[in-house]
């Protein structure tokens, strides 16, 4: 009975992934993110608030929460990070992350209005980002010259090309003939170099990681604490089973 | 009006006691409650039921401090909650994981009750209560999902108050009267915050409170199904109660203990180590705020609403989708007057009635995985086949109610006819080729099923004997 019941489970899913599985997703390179590193999450936010506040806000961050969380002093932060203005004034370090960018005028500008980027590393993921923002390429019918192979269309222009320079897609042509043609067929568009930046690719790849690194800390600030007070919740339960389960079994003693 | 026993506490024990039945309810139902002593691993989930309302209760209280029931205040009053107020996060994660954990174990529980026949022997209404509660639950959980106001949490209530509207005739006026509003919006999100405040606070605890007192006015089954209070009286603690039977507390008490401290191991590893539970307890798309004018591309329910949602996806036309998934939910009240079999446990029912059960399981979580997948051909037909199944069991369980004089063999035809004529009357579109080729080739899948149900019984006799019942329990 019991072999038989094995038997059936084992037919029934084997025959599950038989009738055909598939999916499709854009491919995104592992970003290796670490939210530990704190020099590059320094560095990230501030090629954040230099390249990306301008239009993307974080409207549900904290100056100083970020400064406490990156080793940053109030006063560091007051003085290179915060380049905005709240009803005339400097803004202030406890005040959120936000830009002068109204949604009306950024949707007349772009098409759409730059998203709120305060969860995106929460909603697409650090893999999506970093890889993102390393895709942008030349694309002449777009209106702001560039396209992403990530995000097709998308309404952001390439903010980072000075530094990266300009990519341009390339569709590798098919040799004539033999089995390379049937491989190739599914070959996909690459991304070339053509016109060089400012940063070495080496170095525009850690600066991404760096932005990206950023954006994933700032979608879950707490993270790390939460990780570091988890070990402990889950230590004092282990403990607390053993003693649980020797408890039960002197009480069950009586029980015959 | 009768008096109450007499008792002999004394000093402030004495005095409330003389004034109010503390100690005399206690006894009732803790400490003089006899449960059957041979209680299994399924049955720690009624406690542990009891112990996940209470902390989505407590969670939610404290989360109610800090949201903001507003369309253009919730989100970012939910972040708030996630970054200044201190411990927040925790709060938040508890409730969130504990939504999931509530269904999980009330699955168990309810599977527990199947597979041990616990709905029978004068506990059809015990049932019925803890089916309400069930409902109260999905009603609850619906209605705070969409409280972060979120994509999903938008899209999935939009898709759910739209079925209303395919209800003939008076769906349009439903469906805004539900909203309050033409557009699911402000005026929605207010009432389903105060819904989910009234039905968990208010509604669950009262019916929870009936169901257990359902329960111990019959007496808790057990996985043998043996009747403890039919059976000889007398144990250590007192003459007149049930040999196989002992108190509650401590002996059950000490055992939940046990099962509690597990279970927070489980339950505190997802709060703290991976709250999202890889997209399924807090789903991706709800970290985008709700935006009315943007359709997600692929909307699924949260888990544990997936594999009704797969039964409302099976059937194509809206209204009859829409009567097909509730009838997924109603047809379990009616199970203990679809099982009239006398035997309680699968223990001691034949094989195929075990076959059945687990496979019900199966295909409820076949079911569950659809409900998260985009549609394709291939997807669209195994959900419909699962769904046949799921409905194909109650009629395979009442037919296992009479092994002994039912005709397997001809009820095989009579069941599968009514899928090829379904088929063959509301599915077969022969334009489609490639739904017609899945068609074929999946109804495999119903073949397979009421065979291994009732021809295996039919012609491998071991598959239809059943077992003696003991007389007292076992282990």
């Amino acid at each position: 009975m019991k072999k038989f019941i094995t038997r059936l489970f084992l037919a029934l899913t084997l025959a599950v992934p038989a009738i055909g599985l598939a999916s499709e997703a854009v491919k995104v390179e592992k970003a290796n993110i670490d939210l530990h590193n704190k020099q590059s999450l320094q560095r990230g936010a501030k090629y954040f608030v230099n390249y990306c506040m301008g239009c993307h806000s974080l409207s549900m961050s904290r100056y100083n929460r970020v400064a406490a969380d990156l080793g940053l002093t109030p006063e560091q932060v007051q003085k290179n990070l915060i380049f905005t203005r709240t009803d005339g004034e400097l803004t202030k370090v406890g005040e959120l992350m936000k830009n002068g960018m109204t949604a009306k005028y950024g949707a007349e500008a772009f098409g759409n209005a730059p998203p709120d980027l305060s969860l995106e590393g929460r909603l697409r993921g650090g893999d999506w980002i970093y890889t993102f923002l390393k895709s942008f390429y030349k694309d002449p019918t777009r209106p702001l010259g560039v396209n992403n192979t990530v995000f097709a269309n998308v309404g952001m222009p390439h903010i980072l090309w000075e530094l990266q320079g300009m990519q341009e897609l390339q569709h590798e042509e098919a040799p004539a003939e033999g089995a390379h043609a049937a491989a190739n067929a599914h070959a996909e568009p690459k991304l070339v170099l053509s016109q060089p930046g400012k940063l070495s690719p080496t170095e525009y790849d850690r600066m991404v990681l760096d932005i990206t690194n950023f954006l994933v800390y700032v979608s879950e600030p707490g993270k790390l604490h939460r990780q570091a007070v988890g070990i402990w919740v889950v230590l004092f339960l282990l403990v607390f089973i053993v003693v649980a389960y020797f408890l039960k079994k002197e009480y069950w003693k009586d029980v015959h | 009006m009768a008096e109450r026993p007499a008792h002999e506490y004394t000093g402030f024990l004495g005095w409330v006691e003389d004034r109010f039945p503390l100690m005399e309810t206690w006894n009732k139902h803790i400490a003089q409650y006899y449960a059957p002593k041979n209680f299994n691993f399924w049955y720690y989930f009624g406690s542990l039921a009891m112990l996940v309302l209470a902390i989505q209760i407590f969670s939610g209280l404290f989360l109610a401090f800090h949201y903001k029931p507003d369309a253009d205040l919730a989100f970012a009053s939910v972040e708030y909650i996630m970054r200044d107020v201190p411990g927040g996060w925790f709060i938040r994660y508890m409730h969130s994981t504990g939504a999931s954990a509530f269904f999980i174990v009330v699955y168990l529980h309810m599977f527990r009750a199947m597979i041990y026949g616990s709905y029978k022997g004068k506990r059809e209404l015990l049932w019925l209560i803890g089916m309400l509660i069930y409902v109260a639950l999905m009603a609850t959980a619906f209605m705070g999902y969409l409280l972060p106001w979120g994509q999903m949490s938008y899209w999935g209530a939009q898709v759910i108050i739209n079925l209303f509207n395919t209800v003939p005739y008076i769906g349009h006026d439903l469906s805004v009267w539900l909203r309050g509003d033409y557009v699911l919006g402000d005026a929605a999100l207010n009432r389903f915050f105060a819904l989910h405040f009234f039905v968990p606070v208010i509604v669950l605890p009262a019916l929870v409170f009936v169901h257990i007192v359902a329960l111990h006015a019959v007496g808790s089954n057990n996985p043998d199904g043996v009747e403890i209070k039919k059976g000889p009286k007398g144990n250590r603690w007192s003459p007149d109660a049930p040999s196989d039977g002992i108190p509650f507390h401590p002996y059950y008490t000490v055992k939940d203990v046990l099962g509690v401290a597990v279970f927070l191991l489980i339950f505190f590893s997802i709060v703290f180590f991976m709250p999202e539970m890889g997209g399924y307890f807090i789903e991706q798309p709800n970290f985008e705020p709700a935006n009315p004018l943007k359709t997600p591309l692929h909307i699924a329910p949260v888990w544990y609403f997936t594999p009704f949602y797969t039964v409302l996806r099976a059937v194509p036309d809206p209204w009859w989708g829409t009567v097909a998934m509730f009838a997924a939910i109603i047809v379990l009240f009616l199970l203990p007057w679809l099982d009239k079999n006398p035997i309680k446990s699968w223990r001691y029912r034949n094989p195929a009635h075990k076959i059945n059960l687990l496979l019900f399981a199966v295909v409820f979580l076949v079911l569950g995985w659809m409900g998260v997948e985009a549609v394709t051909t291939v997807y669209k037909e195994l959900g419909t086949r699962m769904t046949q199944i799921y409905f194909l069991f109650f009629a395979v369980l009442w037919l296992h109610s009479y092994p002994a004089k039912v005709n397997y063999k001809k009820w095989f035809g009579i069941l599968l006819g009514i899928v090829v004529v379904y088929d063959l009357v509301f599915r077969l579109n022969l334009e489609d080729g490639a739904a017609t080729t899945q068609m074929v080739l999946q109804f495999i899948w119903p073949v397979i099923y009421l065979a291994a149900t009732l021809l295996l019984p039919a012609f491998v006799p071991s598959f239809n004997q059943e077992k003696p019942v003991p007389e007292r329990v076992t282990g």
